[in-house]
């Protein structure tokens, strides 16, 4: 519809640049060969010349002013790129459009950029600016992508640009931008390691954002950049867990992955109970499927941490995700982390996985037949979901011959068996071989089937197919190898066959039959070598070794019947091309053939060479898998992948539980019991805003604060608490606190931290002009008159007060009793009220100081004045400047502080003053007259005294205020409007 | 984590490569190609092999691998589900996923590629969130570009998904036909055995929604036997917490199409096959040629029809030509790939359908060792075959009527018959 109304009003000019277009065709046309030329040359790689040439025309339509042209040569230009031939030669070219207004102009040559910027870095810088510019756009979309582009420049020499970008960026409102910083620490990370510490610093930030959408990218910066860092997620771990099911699925992944090697570190094994105990936990499982039980079975014996419990818990429901690698990590993580008994919960989706695309059957195959080794009985339910179908692919179908192997217990393996019998027959011989070795597997486990087995696999040395036979041969042979008492008949049976059978480990394997049990086939065994000796020289290196081998068995037990044999073959040997075959034989004719020189070993050739040989065991090939973490690429290659994180062992004993304790867990914990069911049928557009909303509080936390709940939480308890908590972990939050909390001095709630912390003084007020306001007038107040100002001292009743003092007098002709503060609204208003005024006698008046928590808000505290008769509702409205507390800083620690606060914290404006206003006293007069805050010492005299000192201090103010989400009025306002003259309010 | 990514046809040309971080030669593809040469069938090349500095990754979907390079450690089945999920996009945006249709939407698929990864990672792979940023190619936009050139299929705005929490739904739709549909589709995956025994059979159903409401609508929808349902997955939409105290799916639908729920009916249940197979298929030593007799017969239909019933045999390389009469429907024989179809059609149970005749051999190949296995392909309309049945459909939060449609269909999975 809006297409057809678009073409309508754009008609006539579709039809004017139809013509323009037909042009753009001619010159398309004229391109299109000279674009084959330039494959060519680049496949043989070409002189430069040649397609320098044949881009000619596209440098010209990016040169050109048609926006079109641009286009349709960018689009072009993104072909070559895609198809992977070079076009770097038009980077100047392109790079000018960087700036461009057409969106997917801009976008295409992004996607140049990236793709050339590395080659061409000195004209790369060229589009930063750009990037910078738009990394101030109030379009968070736009903001997103320059940080995107800019750091995936991969140009060392901005490498301090991008690191400033993404600071800002890690403080952006906006949670979409956030999270494109979290990527982009990565890459920078990439190109300049170096800058290792001040990204794990920015990293430390994210970590404690509270948006899903940012959880996800920066665990995967984290894991990234700094695995072994977990200290950084003690704090942050339950919002993790919590946050868990919201995150988009992707995120889900790398967070369960991180999470579990933490949990590896951080609790003690569930697994400590023996078997039996397993059994009854199995059962109490079943009964019930609440934790509460379970946990109390194991009560006895293992307490698990409520931590540990948390995570199992709300993994859980994501076994239900639709993406699969979501499921896979659940279901490792429950393998590496649950109690025994709990594991079996993974199991059913595993089998639903297996419906999924081939490629996602192999990996959940592999996982299986790792898990089915350790614990048959989790997945024997499901045995029939093993079951192969001659579509499937031939590692699908290994995979699950594997895991139908691994399942055989005495109680099935008849099913299995019947199975079995259907795959050898398959026309994929590949598989029947490999059913022939499953078949060996279970023959050397289930002692009941071994001799079916043997009788089945000697039916298939008739088979016609080559291949199975010789694999049969192979197994039998190792089968008996584990009981070769009663079974001469089979060695005969095969000696039978020999002749026919060609492939030459089947020969090999007949061969060390005879010689190892010669003894009891004395007639073939002979006559097998003689026709070895026959064609001993057409046979392969495998087979020659085996026949020298039973050459010389023979010739000790049988001297007599072949010794020229043995000589003849030794002979042969000796001359053989290979010098492995000529090695044995020297080898072996100087142990068997006694002779001067042959010295001691001749004696025990017989013991050396007729030992009784151990069985082999015949072991599963993922035997050895699990020592990786599954699900990983390394226990899919099985063999380790670079940067893979190994799963330590469960610690003896667990360390301190209480580093993850974060103060006010309450609300998050309850959001997000909701959240999962996603509070039902709220309406979107609610939980939208709820978002939104969310959003807001979690940028202006993270700006605000380290530790945002702990500061929201208001009252003594909780101030006590954090004193107790600092207490314990005082290396670890001291640095976090100075760097996070200083630039909150101003604060009157925030005074308490600084008084705690003692990272800065709050010093006393800069002497200003006092102004008073009036609360209640005498003619309202039947004669009490209020008058109020704020003394500018921290408050002495409580720090997070405004301390006010409010003058009482007196008007009329009598005197008023019991003068108190009554009703306050809103109820929740903390005000540290004065005590009673018994008396107050006419005329007099008397001072008294309040102290009222306004929350850091501009809200009027309303209260009621109340004397014994009569009660006067007053309100109390701060100047957002009164908030304010004032901080000593030396000028070096002010800067850094300022660094801090770039971006979105970040007001800066210019100020016209009179010229009879400018001078310092005045703009600090002024400013002090707005708000409470302090001056910093500037050192340096260069400055120009004038500007500085006040500015910077006002920009202070602002950010912090705008920091706490309250930008009401502006201090600088009335600022603005009195001075005349220009001055930078920013250094 | 996901580095570079290559797209490969059938016959081994990268015809598209993109990368998210410094460029990876393409040469890296040669150890896939090796791999490739090895395996006789492209579906089985490993999914994950080793080089000396990276590893790679494949799908292979709709005659095209998709080759990734990774460098580190990653959790293989991310990059797979990953690649599948580019697939799906490309199929959602372009209505296939061929090779010409990927080279004829490059700069398309190179701007959806840019925006699905950023560094590796996913950054969005919700398909509405990227139709609001890369419009899918429309005919009209077509011909508008080709006349004027000045149409923008990107947009400007973060799309609304990406930032709420529920980045599947964009705000702001409009429909004057207000509507939701339903397909609840069964596939029954079997085993048969030689002599007609079921050796397993299961039962897995997907419920396909087509859902084109007004604002934002939150829907609840309800069966009448949940209990049948043993293991399911949810599109991220469904709350989890609803379904396990209601056993009712309740959700703000995807604008559009969607796949709603997987589903597993329980083992317990005993499947009713809807049809059996009689089948004789056996090669003579004495001369190189065989005999083929196939009848096919309706089991447990509930009185419904069998229609589109296929049977599919991959024959052994030795035979050479079929020689056969069907008494319904149409058989091929493909020379080449040694594949047997047999297109029957609509069930009759009262005239059986049967194929017949003989099979010609090789001369000199011995007689193929096994026989081939029969794959069987069907559909019935309007039954599912574990009886679950959708109750009924509630939405809150909009006032208008929608048209409501429930569709079942029943279909053969992988259901095989062994001879």
């Amino acid at each position: 519809m809006d297409v057809g109304f678009c073409l309508r009003s754009e008609a006539a000019g579709a039809m004017r640049t139809a013509l323009m277009s037909a042009e753009n065709l001619q010159l398309t046309l004229k391109a299109e060969p000279s674009q084959e030329e330039r494959a060519l040359t680049h496949t043989k790689r070409g002189p430069e010349e040649t397609h320098k040439a044949g881009n000619e025309d596209l440098k010209e339509m990016l040169e050109s002013n048609k926006e079109s042209l641009k286009l349709e040569a960018m689009k072009r230009v993104v072909g070559l790129i895609a198809k992977g031939k070079n076009a770097s030669e038009l980077f100047p070219a392109v790079v000018k459009n960087v700036a461009s207004k057409n969106i997917e102009l801009k976008k295409l040559v992004y996607v140049y950029l990236v793709r050339y910027a590395e080659e061409q870095q000195d004209l790369a810088l060229l589009s930063i600016s750009t990037f910078q510019r738009a990394l101030k756009e109030p379009n968070q979309f736009i903001r997103a992508s320059a940080l995107r582009v800019l750091s995936s420049i991969r140009v060392p020499i901005i490498v301090p640009i991008m690191m400033l970008a993404i600071k800002e960026a890690a403080a952006d409102m906006s949670p979409y931008v956030r999270k494109t910083s979290a990527h982009a620490i990565q890459k920078l990370y990439s190109l300049d390691p170096d800058q290792k510490e001040q990204l794990i610093e920015v990293i430390e930030k994210l970590l404690k954002d509270k948006s899903t959408l940012v959880a996800g990218s920066v665990v995967v910066a984290f894991e990234e950049v700094c695995p072994d860092r977990i200290d950084l997620i003690h704090k942050n771990y339950r919002k993790l867990c919590n946050l868990l099911v919201d995150v988009e699925e992707w995120g889900q992944v790398v967070i369960i992955s991180m999470l579990t090697r933490y949990a590896r570190t951080q609790f003690t094994s569930p697994w400590k109970e023996g078997a039996s105990f397993e059994e009854n936990n199995e059962k109490a499982f079943y009964a019930s499927d609440s934790e509460e039980k379970s946990e109390r079975t194991e009560a006895e014996a293992y307490v698990m941490d409520p931590d540990h419990r948390l995570l199992l818990r709300n993994t859980k429901p994501l076994l239900q995700s639709r993406n699969t690698a979501v499921v896979m990590s659940v279901a490792q993580l429950y393998w590496h982390l649950a109690p025994r008994h709990e594991v079996n919960l993974v199991t059913k989706s595993l089998v639903r996985l297996l419906r999924s695309h081939r490629e996602v059957q192999y990996i959940v195959l592999q996982n299986i037949a790792t898990m089915s080794i350790q614990r048959k009985g989790m997945f024997e339910p499901y045995m029939k979901s093993f079951y192969v179908r001659s579509t499937d692919a031939t590692h699908i179908k290994t995979l699950k011959l594997e895991i139908l192997t691994n399942l055989a217990n005495e109680a099935n393996i008849s099913t299995i068996l019947r199975e079995f019998q259907t795959y050898v027959k398959s026309q994929d011989k590949a598989f029947a071989a490999a059913t022939i070795q499953a078949i060996g597997r279970c023959a050397t486990n289930i002692s009941e089937v071994t001799d079916t087995c043997l009788n089945g696999l000697v039916l298939l040395l008739s088979n016609r197919d080559e291949t199975v036979v010789a694999e049969s041969v192979v197994v039998i042979k190792k089968l008996l190898q584990t009981q070769p008492t009663q079974h001469s008949e089979i060695i005969k049976h095969m000696a039978k066959l020999f002749d026919n059978i060609t492939v030459s480990m089947a020969r090999a394997s007949i061969l060390w039959l005879m010689g190892e049990y010669c003894d009891r086939v004395p007639k073939i065994a002979p006559d097998v070598l003689r026709k070895m000796a026959k064609s001993f020289t057409a046979e392969e290196d495998i087979v020659k070794l085996q026949t020298v081998n039973l050459a010389a068995k023979l010739y000790l037990t049988n001297s007599k019947q072949t010794k020229l044999l043995t000589q003849y073959i030794l002979n042969l040997g000796k001359y053989d091309q290979s010098y492995d075959i000529r090695d044995r034989t020297r080898f072996i004719r100087q142990l068997i053939v006694p002779n001067e020189k042959s010295g001691a070993l001749n004696k025990y050739a017989r013991r050396i060479l007729l030992a009784p040989k151990p069985a082999p065991v015949l072991e599963s090939a993922f035997k050895d898998r699990d020592r990786y973490q599954l699900g990983t690429l390394s226990h899919s290659l099985n063999s380790k992948a670079s940067g893979y994180q190994e799963l330590s062992d469960w610690p003896a004993v667990a360390p301190d539980q209480s580093v993850r304790n974060v103060e006010v867990v309450e609300p998050v914990r309850a959001r997000s019991s909701q959240r999962f069911s996603l509070s039902g049928p709220a309406s979107s557009s609610e939980s939208e805003e709820q978002s939104s909303e969310e959003s807001d509080k979690t940028s202006s936390d993270s700006g605000k604060s380290s530790s945002g709940s702990e500061e929201t939480s208001s009252g003594s308890d909780s101030q006590q608490k954090k004193k107790k908590k600092t207490k314990k972990a005082p290396q670890k939050k001291s640095k976090t606190a100075a760097a996070s909390r200083c630039y909150l001095f101003l604060r009157g709630k925030m005074v308490a931290d600084v008084y705690s912390r003692a990272s800065f003084q709050v010093t006393a007020p800069s002497f200003g002009p006092v102004k008073t306001y009036e609360l209640l007038h005498h003619m309202t107040g039947k004669g009490l008159s209020a008058k109020y100002h704020f003394p500018r001292q921290p408050c002495l009743h409580q720090p997070g007060m405004v301390a006010v003092q409010v003058t009482l007098s007196n008007g009329s002709d009598r005197s008023l009793e019991e003068i108190h503060v009554g009703d306050r609204s809103p109820a929740s208003l903390n005000i540290h009220c004065f005590n009673t005024i018994e008396r107050l006698e006419p005329e007099a008046s008397v001072t008294v100081s309040m102290g009222i928590d306004f929350s850091d808000s501009t809200q009027a505290a309303n209260f009621q004045l109340c004397t014994k008769e009569d009660g006067f509702s007053v309100s109390i409205q701060p100047a957002v400047g009164e908030l304010l507390m004032p901080s000593s800083l030396s000028e070096q620690d002010f800067s850094r502080e300022q660094g801090k606060l770039l971006g979105m914290n970040e007001t800066s404006a210019t100020v016209a003053m009179a010229t009879a206003n400018a001078s310092s006293q005045a703009v600090k007069q002024r400013v002090l007259s707005v708000a409470n805050v302090g001056e910093v010492p500037s050192g340096a005299p260069s400055i120009s005294r004038r500007d500085v000192p006040p500015g910077p201090l006002v920009m202070k103010t602002l950010s912090s205020v705008l920091t706490t989400g309250s930008c009401r009025p502006s201090p600088r306002a009335p600022f603005i409007r009195d001075d005349g003259k220009r001055s930078r309010a920013e250094t | 984590m996901i580095h570079s990514l290559f797209l490969i046809n059938h016959s081994g040309d990268i015809f598209l490569e993109k990368h998210w971080k410094s460029v990876i030669s393409r040469s890296v593809c040669d150890y896939f190609f090796e791999a490739k040469e090895k395996a006789a069938e492209p579906e089985n090349v490993a999914p994950v092999l080793q080089t000396p500095h990276h590893y790679l990754i494949t799908i292979y979907r709709g005659k095209l691998f998709f080759l990734s390079v990774v460098q580190t450690e990653a959790p293989p089945l991310f990059v797979i589900e990953f690649l599948h999920r580019v697939a799906d996009i490309f199929q959602d945006y372009f209505g296939e996923c061929s090779e010409s249709v990927i080279k004829d939407n490059v700069v398309t698929v190179y701007e959806l590629l840019e925006e699905m990864l950023d560094n590796g990672f996913p950054l969005a792979t919700e398909s509405n969130v990227l139709k609001e940023m890369i419009r899918p190619p429309t005919i009209l936009r077509s011909v508008v570009n080709t006349l004027t050139g000045t149409w923008s299929n990107v947009g400007d705005t973060l799309p609304t998904g990406q930032l709420s929490n529920i980045p599947w739904r964009r705000a702001g739709v409009k429909y004057t036909n207000n509507e939701a549909y339903f397909d609840v589709i069964e596939e029954i995956d079997a085993i048969v055995d030689k002599s007609g025994t079921t050796v397993c059979a299961e039962i897995q159903g997907v419920i396909e929604a087509c859902v084109r409401l007004t604002g934002m609508p939150d829907l609840t929808l309800s069966f009448m036997n949940p209990r049948l349902l043993d293991d399911v997955s949810f599109h991220p939409c469904v709350r989890f917490k609803r379904w396990e105290s209601e056993r009712a799916l309740s959700f703000i639908p995807p604008d559009g199409n969607f796949t709603l729920m997987n589903y597993h009916v329980s083992s317990q249940n005993l499947v009713a096959l809807p049809v059996y197979v009689k089948q004789s298929i056996s090669f003579f030593d004495s001369g190189p040629c065989g005999r083929l007799d196939i009848t096919v017969g309706p089991k447990q239909t509930m009185g419904k029809t069998v229609e589109a019933l296929m049977v599919t045999i991959h024959m052994p390389k030795a035979v050479l030509s079929a020689n056969l009469t069907a008494t319904q429907g149409s058989y091929t024989y493909d020379l080449a790939t040694k594949v047997l179809v047999w297109d029957i059609g609509k069930l009759n149970p009262q005239k059986l359908p049967n194929l017949k005749g003989s099979l010609s051999l090789q001369a000199g190949a011995p007689k193929p060792e096994d026989n081939p296995s029969l794959n069987i392909d069907l559909k019935i309309q309007q039954m599912a075959i574990s009886g679950l049945k959708v109750s009924r459909l509630e939405m809150f939060g909009e006032k208008y009527k929608p048209f409501k449609g429930v569709k079942y269909l029943t279909k053969a999975g992988k259901f095989q018959v062994r001879t």
